[in-house]
């Protein structure tokens, strides 16, 4: 109880450091370009800057193998750790490559595969939120999009290892959630992590998908509102005008994160653990008053 | 069959009877399925299936409820109001949208959490009310079913949920998507628990809803012809720029693909989850 008071009294103090830091507090919109800005380091760069003798592990056993999501296992400052990240693309053909971040069925059950094998050897679990949502395409409804998050979501849920996740650019909706079920989750200070995308929200309300950066407000989707709202456990600062301004401070920042969550974690037993995971999200969104009757 | 005259004595009752569903426009209406005009008694008589075409017109929570239990029910959770977390406005402020929601369905949101017998057997249900903005979930929709879940592992009782939304409620934000994990967590304790979940996937379930407690059950059931899919049809036709094929997303398209347990007619649904139930549970004593 005690490391966790310690856990909310830090994600405060950063949260009013990051606030303090952006007197300008930058537009949610001004975020989302940041979140999605073409030169934002993506999965494999902080892996590549966190996990020493990463081995990317591939497929689901099933149908294909997903390069929307890499999942692998490393070496986190010496201790075995699992990462699972969704993965954007760069230039054109990678992007192309990656689908754009946007996953398929194979790559949440690939995702869950090799969160299983976690469990099974009990190493912890880091999960990388970055993408615009899940793939909406026919193969993907067709192979169960809707099936493979919800399994996850339930799964991750009494997964018996401590799990970390992190939203790093874009959390876009149930695609992000899919992986987003964890022990302590964090955001970039600017991330987004949002139930629909603007574009989509000003589509609906104003038919007119300009208009996103009214949605953008609207939606409450920066790391300083989720943490407002009790839905995250605190914000990674990002250096100078964004974590592509400084990419290896920004993997440090989020390696500081991450080492002090896991060593929490790793005190607890595996009930204590499951236990608090379920109360964390049983208690998110209490935004009702009750009467009785 | 029996189980009709067994429902009759049931349509007066339950705690919220009084909202029944007849339309008063005209003796008559046309089918959406066949263009055919029916009589809008017959359509009451046959679960407001058409007896020509059997295309399932979508019905309302109260009428869902009364179609599966034995006959009163009782309610739990009714009285949690949404407090707008973001202060949500669009073509008019989310609150007030809720005001005439409320007004409009008797509901204080977009559920009805209840318990009862169905054919003998106690077990808690959960409906969603399409008419209330889109059936769609935030936090007291969530917080409402999550309840129930943990009263079923609590009482040990069947839970059933049967869904008509589109899915998350936009205008709660992330707070909305978050409940998709809550509720989904609450079914993995129903599920430790070895405890039965069917769920009964009716016209619409999409988005964040299958994406979460829709998909979960022991039994995944369809009613005939209901969309379900995760993504909005014309998301994915701008995505792929080409046309959707013919029954895409219809239940008979997931029963095919494998996401079904099952499609069940409307006027058998009560007498196959009995029997579900009777196998899960073993026979009522
Ligand atoms: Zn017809």
């Amino acid at each position: 109880m005690d490391s966790e008071q310690t856990t909310d009294r830090i994600a405060a103090l950063e949260a009013e450091l990051a606030a303090a830091r952006q007197v300008q507090a930058a537009h949610p919109w001004q975020r989302v370009q940041l979140a999605r800005h073409p030169k934002r380091p993506h999965s494999l760069d902080y892996i590549q800057r966190t996990i020493s003798g990463f081995q990317e592990l591939h497929g689901d056993r099933g149908i294909a193998d997903d390069p929307a999501i890499v999942a692998g296992m490393g070496f986190f400052e010496g201790n075995p750790i699992v990462v699972v990240g969704q993965q954007k693309g760069r230039d054109t053909k990678q992007k192309l490559f990656r689908n754009f971040g946007m996953p398929k069925p194979e790559g949440y059950r690939k995702a869950l595969r090799i969160m299983l094998m976690a469990e099974k050897f009990g190493r912890p679990v880091l999960t990388l939120l970055d993408t615009p949502g899940a793939y909406p395409g026919i193969d993907a409804e067709e192979r169960g999009q809707a099936e493979a998050i919800a399994v996850n979501l339930r799964e991750m849920s009494r997964l018996k290892t401590p799990m970390v996740v992190v939203c790093i650019g874009e959390g876009g909706s149930g695609g992000a959630l899919a992986l987003g079920v964890g022990d302590r989750v964090f955001m970039m200070e600017n991330a987004v992590y949002s139930v629909i995308s603007p574009e989509s929200c000003a589509a609906i309300i104003w038919r007119d998908s300009s208009k996103g950066e009214l949605a953008a407000s609207a939606l409450k989707l920066t790391a300083q509102d989720l943490l407002r709202l009790g839905l995250i456990d605190g914000i990674i600062p990002e250096p100078g005008e964004g974590a592509h301004t400084d990419v290896d401070q920004a993997a440090e920042n989020l390696k500081r994160t991450l080492r002090a969550a896991l060593a929490e974690l790793m005190a607890l037993s595996v009930e204590a653990l499951v236990e608090a995971r379920y109360q964390k999200f049983r208690k998110m969104g209490n935004f009702f008053t009750e009467v009785a009757g | 069959m029996a189980w009709f005259t067994r429902q009759k004595p049931a349509r007066e009752q339950g705690s919220a009877g009084e909202q029944h569903q007849v339309r008063t426009e005209g003796l008559w209406l046309k089918c959406d399925g066949c263009r055919q005009v029916i009589w809008r008694k017959a359509l009451i008589e046959s679960l407001q299936v058409c007896p020509k075409c059997d295309y399932h017109f979508r019905i309302d929570a109260v009428n869902r409820l009364k179609l599966l239990f034995d006959g009163p029910w009782e309610t739990f959770d009714a009285g949690l109001y949404s407090t707008n977390p973001l202060g949500f406005v669009d073509s008019k402020p989310y609150s007030e949208r809720l005001a005439g929601m409320r007004k409009a369905t008797g509901l204080s949101d977009a559920v009805i959490s209840a318990g009862g017998t169905l054919a003998g057997r106690p077990v808690y249900i959960c409906v969603l009310e399409l008419k209330f903005i889109g059936g769609s979930v935030g936090a007291v929709v969530g917080e409402v079913v999550t309840r129930a879940i943990e009263r079923a592992v609590a009482q040990r009782r069947p839970m059933i949920i049967a869904s008509a939304s589109g899915g998350m409620r936009m205008q709660e934000g992330a707070v909305s998507l978050m409940q998709m994990a809550k509720i989904s967590a609450a079914l993995m304790r129903l599920d430790e628990a070895r405890l039965p979940y069917i769920s009964l996937l009716t016209d619409p379930t999409t988005g964040g809803t299958t994406g979460s407690f829709a998909m979960l059950g022991d039994l995944n059931i369809g009613e005939p012809g209901a969309q379900i899919g995760f993504a909005g049809p014309r998301v994915i036709e701008q995505t792929i720029r080409q046309k959707l094929p013919e029954g895409f997303q219809r239940a008979e398209f997931l029963l095919t693909h494998g996401f079904l347990d099952a499609i069940v007619r409307r006027p058998e649904m009560k007498s196959y989850i009995a029997a579900a139930l009777d196998f899960f549970c073993g026979p009522l004593q």
